[in-house]
């Protein structure tokens, strides 16, 4: 499978596409089924429900130096159940993730320490223990990844990531029209 | 009108004009096959002896017709016997549609009596497969899988329904029209892109001193054929095809340089590795056709059509990439291109080729009881005048026949390329006579790949198909043991096979059976056949350690070939070993 390394160079590692699904049983398993059928590396897939209850939204991260994000894009593209996809790492758009960080207590003074360290990432303590704390960031990765690292230091216990998720700004939105396939006397569609 | 979910299979079957269908009864599949029973007068039900045969000849019937084949089979392993078979066409963009019973819609998922979840295991080997839980879903699945098979790039669809779907009732109207969302036969391109594409193709063709064209399937599928001869003889660009690419185009053509790849002729490759320009039409760049990828075709620009856009820079990066229709891509490329004759390409082309006439294995002169394959498949040549169809298995003797018989007809030749599955020749030939009834059908065979198959003689009585059988028995499996002896310092590890009395075996079966071992017989045995009014299985005992040459070994470049010896320097056995 040819890499794009030019492109790989000069522009972001990590791609970031957008699929709108169908919300069909197996559609989650043909995706995954495709990138281990085709070798693809993907580095996280986030997928929920959308406003149309038949559609679902899928976040595909990928590694542009080992896997050819556009040969990801053409093959989700061919599965049936997937309506569209949009490589949206180039577009202007807004990228989050949510992470929770169970983070350990020695004493009260870590406590007041660790909460002090999530207002200033503008996330939240959403949990309190005797002995933990679980902290909501929410945010692009590199913040996520940022405090993440400096509550290592007071012991972490547990992290869940979403992985990204991530939504073109202004007023388009991945839209995709409907073919109506007509069939002759002789079953041929034309 | 009310109709159990069995007959609208049937309804359907006929409304999407599949009168044939391949396959094999069991328990989930049962009432389905009930219904069959009202239907026979209208539909076709070929019985084979095993299922895996019942896709392939689906796939060959597909290939031979153009229209979609259908095989059916009952749940758990007879579903799952399908899988070769749909992997073969899913290699091969064959337009197939399986049916497959499942077990109740109430007992899926709990290890039931035959029960495999066959969605999961075909998920990869099929273009796109359904689980029907639902009566009132039934009608439209079953149109969207016929058109999904036929469109765009073709492939196998496959349709598990719950025994109880096929069971229940509903008001059936016949789906006239399929409304999908997601799918999209071919992926648009941009409006605005298309005219500078085709305007940078243009420029590239006019402007280039060694082009040649590499015709593949696509033609085929998109019924180009006609396109791609108007192409050469304005521009007279040169054609290699691809092994699935016999048949796009006359081999009597002076401008058809015939099969590229690992057992291409000399000639052919070293014309693409020398080429500044390759017009790939349809095909996909296989690594049995390109070689070691990083030597390959240095110093050509690539301009590549095809109507998957997933594979236009999977293996060759294209300086221009079309997706889309061949044949209406062509349409629109040709004004654009000026007339052309290439001469002194061509007189390149020919010097290569004069050398490679001097090493045909057919100049050499043997003995008479030295029988090889390639007069096996030459002589069937010379006594059809190639006015045949033939059906190949895979080995040695399927790269003899794509070097020794020239094809002449359009879609003349079925065989088994990416998946290379052995045990096709047979059932494909079933497929094709029931394809093409009136055509002389020949299934050409190793004695490996037959004996993977010998049930279906069975299959050919049960219908009276009148099929001619070549089997090419050098008591090895051909190509392993050539591999063996090239890259395995000889260790036949293996590949030696003993073979039943193929005479007796035919008799058994009430066929005619007739044996050659030396060239005259062989002469003799192919008229005796062709004058036969009925099935024959004749048997060649040819060289048993003779190579095909020339070959590309495994990661070498395209050009860099292990080669006949010339004809004139030998004794003769030097091609034998």
């Amino acid at each position: 499978m040819l890499v794009d390394h030019a492109a790989a160079r000069h522009n972001q590692q990590k791609h970031t596409l957008v699929a709108l699904v169908e919300n069909k049983p197996g559609v989650l398993n043909r995706v995954s089924s495709l990138f281990r059928r085709r070798n693809f590396n993907i580095d996280s897939l986030a997928v929920g429900t959308t406003d149309d209850p038949n559609v679902s939204r899928m976040t595909i991260v990928v590694d542009a130096s080992r896997t050819n994000a556009d040969l990801v894009e053409r093959n989700l593209y061919k599965l049936v159940n997937v309506i569209d996809v949009q490589d949206v790492t180039h577009l202007p758009s807004v990228v989050r993730e949510l992470a929770l960080i169970k983070v350990h207590v020695a004493n009260t003074v870590k406590r007041g320490e660790i909460k002090h360290v999530a207002d200033m990432f503008q996330s939240r303590v959403v949990d309190v223990n005797k002995d933990s704390l679980i902290v909501e960031v929410a945010g692009e990765e590199e913040k996520v990844d940022s405090i993440f690292n400096v509550l290592e230091e007071y012991g972490i216990m547990e992290v869940v990531r979403t992985g990204r998720i991530a939504m073109a700004r202004g007023g388009a939105r991945a839209a995709h029209e409907q073919d109506e396939i007509v069939f002759s006397g002789n079953g041929q569609p034309h | 009108m009310k109709l159990t979910g069995a007959q609208i299979i049937w309804e359907t079957l006929l409304q999407q004009d599949a009168r044939i269908v391949f396959g094999y009864p069991g328990g989930a599949i049962l009432p389905t096959y009930d219904a069959l029973y009202d239907y026979q007068d209208r539909i076709r039900h070929v019985l084979v002896r095993h299922e895996e045969n019942a896709a392939l000849a689906a796939d060959a019937y597909a290939r031979a017709t153009g229209k979609v084949g259908v095989c059916m089979a009952t749940s758990g392993p007879g579903a799952t016997n399908l899988v070769t078979g749909l992997a073969n066409a899913m290699m091969d963009s064959s337009p197939v549609v399986a049916i497959t019973g499942q077990v109740a819609s109430h007992l899926v998922g709990t290890d039931a009596f035959q029960e495999t979840d066959v969605t999961g295991v075909t998920l990869p080997v099929t273009k796109h497969n359904y689980l029907v839980m639902d009566i009132e879903e039934l009608p439209e699945v079953l149109a969207e899988a016929f058109y999904v098979a036929k469109s765009g790039r073709p492939g196998p669809v496959l349709i598990d329904i719950c025994k109880d779907v096929q069971q229940k009732s509903i008001e059936y109207t016949p789906v006239t029209h399929v409304q999908m969302r997601g799918y999209r036969a071919v992926k648009p391109m941009h409006k605005q892109d298309i005219p500078s594409l085709l305007n940078n193709a243009a420029a590239l063709i006019n402007s280039a001193a060694r082009p040649v064209i590499l015709a593949g399937q696509g033609i085929k599928t998109g019924e180009a054929h006609g396109e791609l001869c108007e192409l050469i003889n304005k521009t007279g660009v040169p054609v290699a095809t691809t092994l699935l690419g016999i048949g796009v185009l006359t081999e009597d053509h002076p401008l058809n340089l015939r099969m590229m790849g690992m057992h291409g002729e000399a000639y052919v490759n070293k014309a693409i590795a020398n080429a500044d320009l390759l017009i790939a039409l349809g095909m996909r760049f296989d690594d049995r056709v390109t070689g070691n990828l990083a030597q390959y075709a240095r110093n050509a620009k690539v301009i590549h059509i095809d109507i998957d856009a997933a594979e236009i820079g999977k293996n060759v990066r294209a300086e221009v990439g079309i997706v889309g229709n061949v044949k209406q891509v062509l349409q629109d490329l040709l004004p654009l291109l000026a007339n052309n004759t290439h001469r002194d390409w061509l007189a390149r082309i020919n010097e290569w080729r004069d050398d490679t006439r001097m090493r045909d294995v057919l100049n050499q002169v043997l003995p008479d009881e030295m029988l090889l394959a390639p007069h096996v498949i030459r002589a069937i040549w010379e006594a059809t005048k190639g006015e045949c169809t033939i059906a190949t298995d895979v080995g040695q003797h399927q790269m003899w026949e794509t070097q020794y018989f020239q094809h002449i007809r359009k879609n003349q030749l079925l065989t088994s390329g990416g998946l290379g599955t052995m045990g096709f020749g047979l059932p494909a030939s079933i497929g094709a006579k029931l394809g093409r009834p009136d055509d002389e059908v020949w299934a050409i065979a190793g004695d490996g790949g037959f004996q993977m198959s010998i049930p279906e003689l069975a299959t050919i009585m049960q219908e009276k198909l009148n099929i001619k059988i070549a089997i090419i028995n050098n008591h090895f499996l051909g190509m392993v043991r050539q591999w063996q002896d090239l890259i395995h310092n000889k260790r036949y590890s293996q590949t030696q096979m003993w073979t039943p009395n193929f005479q007796k075996l035919a008799e058994a079966y009430g066929m005619l059976g007739l044996r050659a071992n030396t060239q005259t017989e062989m002469r003799q045995i192919i008229d005796q056949a062709r004058a036969h009014d009925g099935p024959v299985l004749c048997e060649f005992v040819v060289e048993p350690e003779m190579n095909v040459f020339p070959m590309v070994m495994p990661g070498k470049a395209l050009d860099d070939m292990a080669r006949r010896e010339p004809a004139a320097l030998g004794t003769g056995m030097d091609a034998v070993k």
